[in-house]
């Protein structure tokens, strides 16, 4: 046992480990909130319904398929992007430009349409995914034993969200994006065609749910319910970054891993709540958060 | 005033400026009984007009008589438009609004429209090549070499100027042979006023079909081939350049000068 000035240093970077493997999941689903907010100007409160079918694709996949989870990786998430693609077509467009309450509504609507289904027909007691062989086992770092599988989970999402970022800040698909977000009437005037450009986006965005979902299945009970434990928290991630700001809600998303992480260490009481507390501070001081453009 | 008379403009024969009909193949721009409503508020009532290949006309009036919302209309921007546009000899009334550009329309927004989360050159890159004959982006920078020193200059880290000329090149670059422009004088210091005036020239010397909107007459009369005149949602008066004198005073009426 290595402590240092009453610090049990083991148990804290175990902490941290498990704050920064949240944090990926933070990240990855609030970066999809973040381009879905920025262009669309909507908050999908579908986002972590969609989270949770993606865990449950990946396990009705494997169980009823045999599709391992090398393939789910790929397909899901694109099928989950699908599906939004369908959503945003069908039922965000129509009331596209009214009250923000509307597209509320709907998309938590949505959201408890799911989960309902997914209560009903597999009840609410969690179902589990194995770890895929390649990636069982661990390393022992000295201080700590690893899992493979949760050092996969930090890469796939420090790489999907790095990807994601350099995307939309360096190339002209991104300036599309960013000029779409900004001004898309008159982006659509230069001929380019937004409400295609809105469909993918969304598509994209919620895509990145599917994938957190494929990610989080071996390593969290795949439940009905489990979209709907962490959407609170990646809302306030959202909003603690700043509304629309896709770097934001990505550094965001893992420094609130790990903040968390660091209080379940230091205070366990406050684990769930400093987040919220975080939250209330940023606002106060800095009510466009931490990394959003004042208004 | 004369003198500027002389400036080249489009290559029809001089008599085929008194309002004559013109042929169907030289119009870029034929609006026909044009009308656009923002929610229930009706802003254009039948707005008749047609631009030719090569000219240059201005739209003048006061205020909210609907200068801005035409060009918008054009670009299928408003809310709701009924009537007839056609560009290219193509009718466009029931066009999406992101396929209008394709017929090479750019539009210059009275606002600038400049993307503050774009630099310099992605703003300037930001529009597809909707004509493959656009001016190259090292022929824009040797135009404005402002553009060129702050290429990677947030967009709206620019003096105003610099934005009204940023706007202008953004749809030279991207092969807009037909150019709705909306006040872009508006606020700007003389002498950078007198550089849009020449850039205008240079373009018209291109061949480009310019519709533009301008409340400072000064900038427009001595460039313009034509002037519309609208109030209340239409046009009550065309005007050609060789009648201007003439008609100075019912002009000043009209614009409240």
């Amino acid at each position: 046992m290595v402590t240092f000035m009453g610090i049990n240093l083991f148990a804290l970077l175990g902490q941290l480990l498990v704050g920064l493997i949240n944090g990926s999941f933070y990240a990855l689903l609030a970066l999809g909130l973040a381009i879905i907010f920025g262009l669309l100007r909507i908050i999908n409160f579908a986002q972590g319904a969609l989270y949770m079918l993606g865990a449950f694709l990946a396990w009705l996949a494997l169980h009823h398929l045999g599709v391992n989870y090398w393939l789910a990786l790929v397909l899901v998430p694109l099928a989950v992007a699908a599906i939004g693609m369908l959503i945003e077509r069908w039922l965000v467009r129509p009331i596209a430009g009214q009250d923000h309450l509307y597209s509320l509504l709907l998309t938590f609507g949505i959201a408890l349409i799911l989960q309902g289904t997914f209560s009903h027909l597999f009840g609410s007691s969690g179902q589990s995914y194995p770890i895929p062989d390649a990636l069982k086992g661990g390393y022992n770092l000295g201080f700590m034993y690893l899992p493979v599988y949760r050092a996969w989970i930090i890469l796939v999402s420090l790489l999907v969200c790095a990807a994601s970022w350099w995307v939309i800040e360096k190339t002209r698909l991104g300036a599309y994006l960013r000029a779409g977000t900004e001004n898309p009437a008159l982006l659509q005037a230069f001929g380019v065609n937004v409400p295609l450009m809105i469909t993918l986006t969304f598509g994209f965005g919620v895509g990145l749910a599917g994938l957190a979902g494929v990610l989080a299945a071996p390593v969290y009970s795949v439940s009905p319910d489990m979209g709907a434990n962490i959407l609170i928290v990646v809302f306030a991630i959202v909003v603690i970054g700043g509304m629309g700001s896709i770097g934001g809600a990505i550094l965001t998303g893992l420094m609130m891993g790990i903040i968390e992480g660091l209080t379940k260490y230091f205070y366990p009481e406050a684990s769930t709540t400093v987040i919220f507390m975080v939250m209330v501070l940023v606002l106060l001081v800095k009510p466009s958060g931490l990394f959003g453009k004042e208004a | 005033m004369t003198d500027t008379l002389s400036t080249p403009t489009s290559s029809q024969p001089k008599n085929d400026s008194n309002g004559q009909p013109h042929r169907i193949g030289d119009e870029k721009i034929r609006v026909s009984d044009l009308h656009a409503f923002y929610g229930e508020s009706h802003i254009l009532h039948g707005v008749d007009l047609y631009v030719n290949q090569g000219e240059l006309v201005t739209l003048l009036g006061r205020n909210g008589a609907g200068r801005s919302t035409t060009l918008r209309s054009i670009m299928n921007m408003v809310g709701r438009r009924t009537g007839s546009v056609v560009i290219n000899g193509q009718e466009t009334i029931t066009m999406p609004a992101h396929q209008i550009a394709w017929l090479g329309l750019g539009f210059c927004p009275e606002e600038r429209g400049i993307f503050s989360s774009l630099n310099v050159e992605e703003n300037l890159m930001l529009p597809p090549d909707v004509r493959s004959d656009g001016v190259p982006l090292e022929e824009i920078y040797a135009m404005f070499p402002n553009l060129a020193e702050r290429r990677y200059s947030q967009g709206t880290r620019l003096s105003g100027g610099e934005q009204q000329m940023l706007a202008l090149a953004r749809i030279m670059r991207s092969g807009a042979n037909i150019l709705l422009l909306d006040e872009i004088t508006e606020g700007l210091a003389p002498v950078i006023v007198q550089r849009l005036a020449e850039v205008l020239m240079q373009l018209k010397q291109r061949g480009l079909t310019i519709l533009l909107v301008e409340q400072n007459f000064h900038f427009a009369a001595p460039i313009a081939d034509r002037h519309y005149v609208m109030e209340h949602g239409h046009i009550v008066e065309e005007i050609q350049q060789h009648q201007l004198h003439e008609k100075q005073d019912q002009l000043n009426a009209l614009l409240g000068v």
